[in-house]
């Protein structure tokens, strides 16, 4: 049945028909009258943000946290060029976000109106499709169409472009039957004689390690459970990289932590020392690999991927399945207890056995402080008293990050919420600001650092005025921490521009907002000031003064491979002269 | 030995040209997304025909040109079927002792002896003469790449005002299609 509405009109419909819930966006000229449209009902709620990249960042908190697709809308011209960062983000990080975009009327393309620019040309590279629409007839099909894309496959943006005039033009929508595209299909179940092969070689291994990414979250709870079942009937050690905590729990023995540059040290043993790798939605990073031919040299490597061109891009591998993880672990499940002859775990005991003296390294032991207050002790101390609320957690980009990464625990998916790929500082308060909006009544904590929290501070006005409880827990530094730490591996401690001079007073910064604020210097005070944060109702900056010099590490340094780590003070390597560890040709290519 | 967090540039092995036929729906910006990719990722584009080959499905066929070493060439092939509008990549290359054919136009100048030399070569290489005055000639020959390149060479010495050239269009060979 087709119903007669203005474009404007469809685009709310079809936004309806797709469950859409929650919209993130800022008016201006070019969506006027879609703004008009949503006026009407309240089935989409619009969230106003205070910068369309907040809009962004805002709707993927929102997809990352809860596995449906994020939606914004911004104005043509710098409203679509606000957009870009959030867009190139989430492309990285292959989160499913539908962008809508104003444009011009379409006799006025190409004529350099007022607030045009070439959206589909600029978004070309950070999206993974985008649509300029023409006519009013083909909007309905590209809408469900963007959804579609978004969400199937390798997940990622999709912008819709849509001018002024066909926001007006009146035409037929109708809810389409399905909101497929004509040719793009992919690829969902693996290779069934390649899984077998996998699980042959998985099964025959006296060295295996499970290395899991993004991809299993991407996938869905079902292939987070599958990968628990398989790695526990298996009794394989599992590591994850950033993207992919939360998919196998932290708290149980076979977790050996995350992986890569700042991973633990038994994690990149693991990695480096394996004979099977059994890699499972990710996408061997730099941050990962280290040293290309360096890399896990005596290994056979199987990789699962939904994208073929994930697949021997880096790394060659020896058996690469391509489909869902979700579909291709329920395949090597079903395979492993087919297995003619059960392995014997004996096989794997003296592996095991290594695993164990590295785990005992203990690598993420720090020094305390009875007077300032190390950072890892405050993550720590964030992570036991808030773990009891299953909270959802956000960061910034920088040491702050790589320290939540390896201080707080999580036990489920979708709980963890940083900028990867990207890296994009501004990315922490949004992205909490869209996760709150899918769980309302949850904990839901940015872990910010002062330099970063600046980029996107404005966002505060969004989650005062939508009375969203996100709390800003700021580990002050006053540097720019993770640029700091590199100038003091190569560059003689130089530190160039990464003091954070003529900081605001972060306290009256939230009072000014309507927030509430907290700062906090003592150790010995630190759990009151996180017990009463957590116990207000509203969004609160937690300014946290910490260590100012402390570094992250472990480290794996640039040029070095997994095994060449650098390690805190605590340990056997104590007292390497850090600043020489890189050599010139590690320098110029961090 | 390099020192680097990313890839180490392949050393041992060699870049190859293969020849890759890409079906796209042929919708506004198909070419901006194949030719962005190229120049995005820096591979490199040898040669590119595009022309639409099913008016009613509005299908176009690609025919691009390029090297790479084996591990790019796979990148490649898999980067292009990524794109939505792109349904179908073939590299001929792989399956082998493809027909590969391109299109000249060749004008030739000059007087006296030199243009009756400039027909007998052109009847040689079998090409057709569309134009021809006083003082120039304008040839048009079709055949493999390495042909027109021979003819371009020796026409070269009696006087080339002006090529163009189509670049390749290709098909493998045999009942089967794309
Ligand atoms: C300061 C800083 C430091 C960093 N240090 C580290 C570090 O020490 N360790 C670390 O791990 N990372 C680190 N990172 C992050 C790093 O840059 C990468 O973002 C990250 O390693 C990529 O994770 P991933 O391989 O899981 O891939 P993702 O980017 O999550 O990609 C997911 C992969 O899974 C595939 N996929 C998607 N959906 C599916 C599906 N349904 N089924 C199957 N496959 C699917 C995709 O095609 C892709 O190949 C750091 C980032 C920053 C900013
Ligand atoms: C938008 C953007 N600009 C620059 C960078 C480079 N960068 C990475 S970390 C960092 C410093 C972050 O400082 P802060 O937020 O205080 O975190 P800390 O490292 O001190 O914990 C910078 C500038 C970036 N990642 N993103
Ligand atoms: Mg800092």
């Amino acid at each position: 049945m087709s119903e007669t509405m203005s474009g404007a009109e469809m685009v709310i419909k079809a936004m309806q028909d797709q469950g859409v819930e929650h919209i993130f966006g800022y008016p201006g000229g070019a969506v006027l009258p879609i703004y008009d449209a949503m006026f009407h009902q309240d089935k989409v709620k619009h969230i106003l943000v205070r910068h369309e990249q907040g809009a962004v960042h805002a709707a993927e908190g929102y997809a990352r946290s809860s596995g449906k697709v994020g939606c914004v809308l911004v104005t043509s011209g710098p409203g679509a060029t606000n957009a870009i960062t959030g867009l190139t983000d989430a492309l990285l990080d292959s989160i499913p976000l539908v962008c809508i975009t104003g444009q011009v009327p379409t006799h006025l393309i190409g004529s350099d109106a007022f607030q045009e620019c070439d959206t589909v040309g600029i978004t070309r590279h950070c999206t993974k499709h985008n649509y300029l629409v023409r006519s009013v007839e083909d909007l309905p099909r590209i809408l469900h169409e963007a959804f579609y894309v978004a969400a199937n496959g390798r997940p990622g943006p999709v912008v819709v472009d849509i001018p002024k005039d066909v926001q007006f033009a009146m035409g037929q929508y109708e809810k389409p039957q399905s909101n497929q595209h004509k040719s793009y299909r992919p690829q969902m179940d693996g290779d069934r004689s390649k899984i077998r092969a996998a699980v042959e070689l998985m099964a025959n291994a006296k060295k295996p390690v499970f290395y899991s990414g993004g991809g299993v979250i991407n996938s869905g709870d079902e292939a987070s459970a599958l990968l628990r079942e398989l790695v526990r009937l298996t009794g394989y050690p599992i590591t994850s990289t950033l993207m992919g905590l939360g998919a196998y729990p932290a708290a149980d023995p076979q977790w050996l932590g995350m992986l890569g540059m700042h991973g633990t040290y038994e994690a990149n043993m693991a990695m480096h020392d394996c004979d099977v790798m059994i890699c499972i939605g990710a996408r061997f990073d730099d941050r990962i690999t280290g040293r290309l031919n360096a890399f896990s040299p005596n290994s056979k490597k199987i990789h699962v991927d939904i994208d073929p061109s994930s697949i021997n891009k880096n790394v060659r591998v020896d058996i690469g399945i391509v489909g869902d993880c979700a579909s291709v672990l329920k395949d090597m499940l079903a395979e492993w207890k087919a297995l003619n002859k059960k392995p014997d775990p004996k096989a794997i005991a003296p592996w095991l056995n290594e695993i164990t003296t590295w785990k005992a390294k203990d690598c993420l032991a720090y020094r305390g402080s009875k007077t300032t207050i190390k950072p890892q002790y405050a993550i720590e101390r964030l992570y036991a008293l808030t773990k009891d609320k299953d909270p959802y957690i956000t960061t910034e980009v920088g040491q702050h990050q790589m320290w939540a990464a390896q201080y707080f625990r999580f036990e489920s998916p979708n709980r963890w919420m940083t900028s990867g790929g990207l890296g994009t500082m501004g990315y922490g308060l949004p992205a909490a600001i869209g996760t709150q909006m899918a769980h309302r009544d949850s904990l839901v904590i940015d872990i910010a650092g002062e330099a970063s929290i600046l980029m996107n501070m404005q966002e505060m006005s969004t989650a005062v005025q939508y009375r969203l409880p996100v709390k800003i827990f700021i580990l002050n530094n006053e540097y720019m921490g993770m640029v700091r730490q590199w100038q003091e591996l190569l560059h003689g401690s130089r530190y160039s521009e990464s003091y954070s001079e003529s900081l605001p007073d972060f306290v009256k910064l939230a009072e000014a907002y309507g927030g509430k604020g907290i700062r906090c210097s003592d150790p010995a005070k630190l759990d009151d000031a996180i017990r009463e944060m957590i116990d207000y109702p509203g969004p609160v900056i937690f300014d946290c003064l910490v260590e100012k010099m402390e570094n992250c590490f472990p480290m794996i340094p640039s040029g070095k491979a997994h095994n060449e780590m650098i390690m805190n003070d605590l340990s056997d390597d104590a007292g390497v002269e850090i600043g020489n560890i890189i050599d010139q040709k590690g320098k110029a290519l961090v | 030995m390099t020192q680097s967090h990313y890839s180490d540039a392949p050393a041992s092995s060699i870049p190859a040209r293969h020849t890759l036929s890409i079906l796209v729906d042929n919708e506004p910006g198909v070419l901006a997304r194949v030719a962005g990719l190229f120049s995005g990722r820096g591979y490199n584009i040898e040669s590119l025909t595009v022309s639409e080959t099913e008016h009613e499905k509005h299908v176009s066929r690609l025919t691009i040109v390029t090297t790479g070493t084996a591990m790019v060439i796979e990148q490649i092939k898999h980067q292009l079927d990524r794109l939505i509008p792109v349904h179908r990549v073939i590299d001929l290359t792989v399956q082998g002792d493809a027909i590969e054919r391109e299109l000249a136009l060749v004008k030739v100048t000059g007087r006296g002896e030199q243009r009756s030399e400039a027909l007998r070569i052109a009847a040689a290489f079998g090409a057709r003469t569309l134009d021809a005055t006083l003082n120039s000639f304008v040839f048009e020959l079709t055949g493999a790449s390495e042909d027109i390149e021979r003819f371009i060479r020796v026409m070269a010495e009696l006087g080339i005002a002006e090529v163009s050239r189509t670049g390749i269009a290709a098909m493998s060979r045999g009942a089967e299609a794309l």
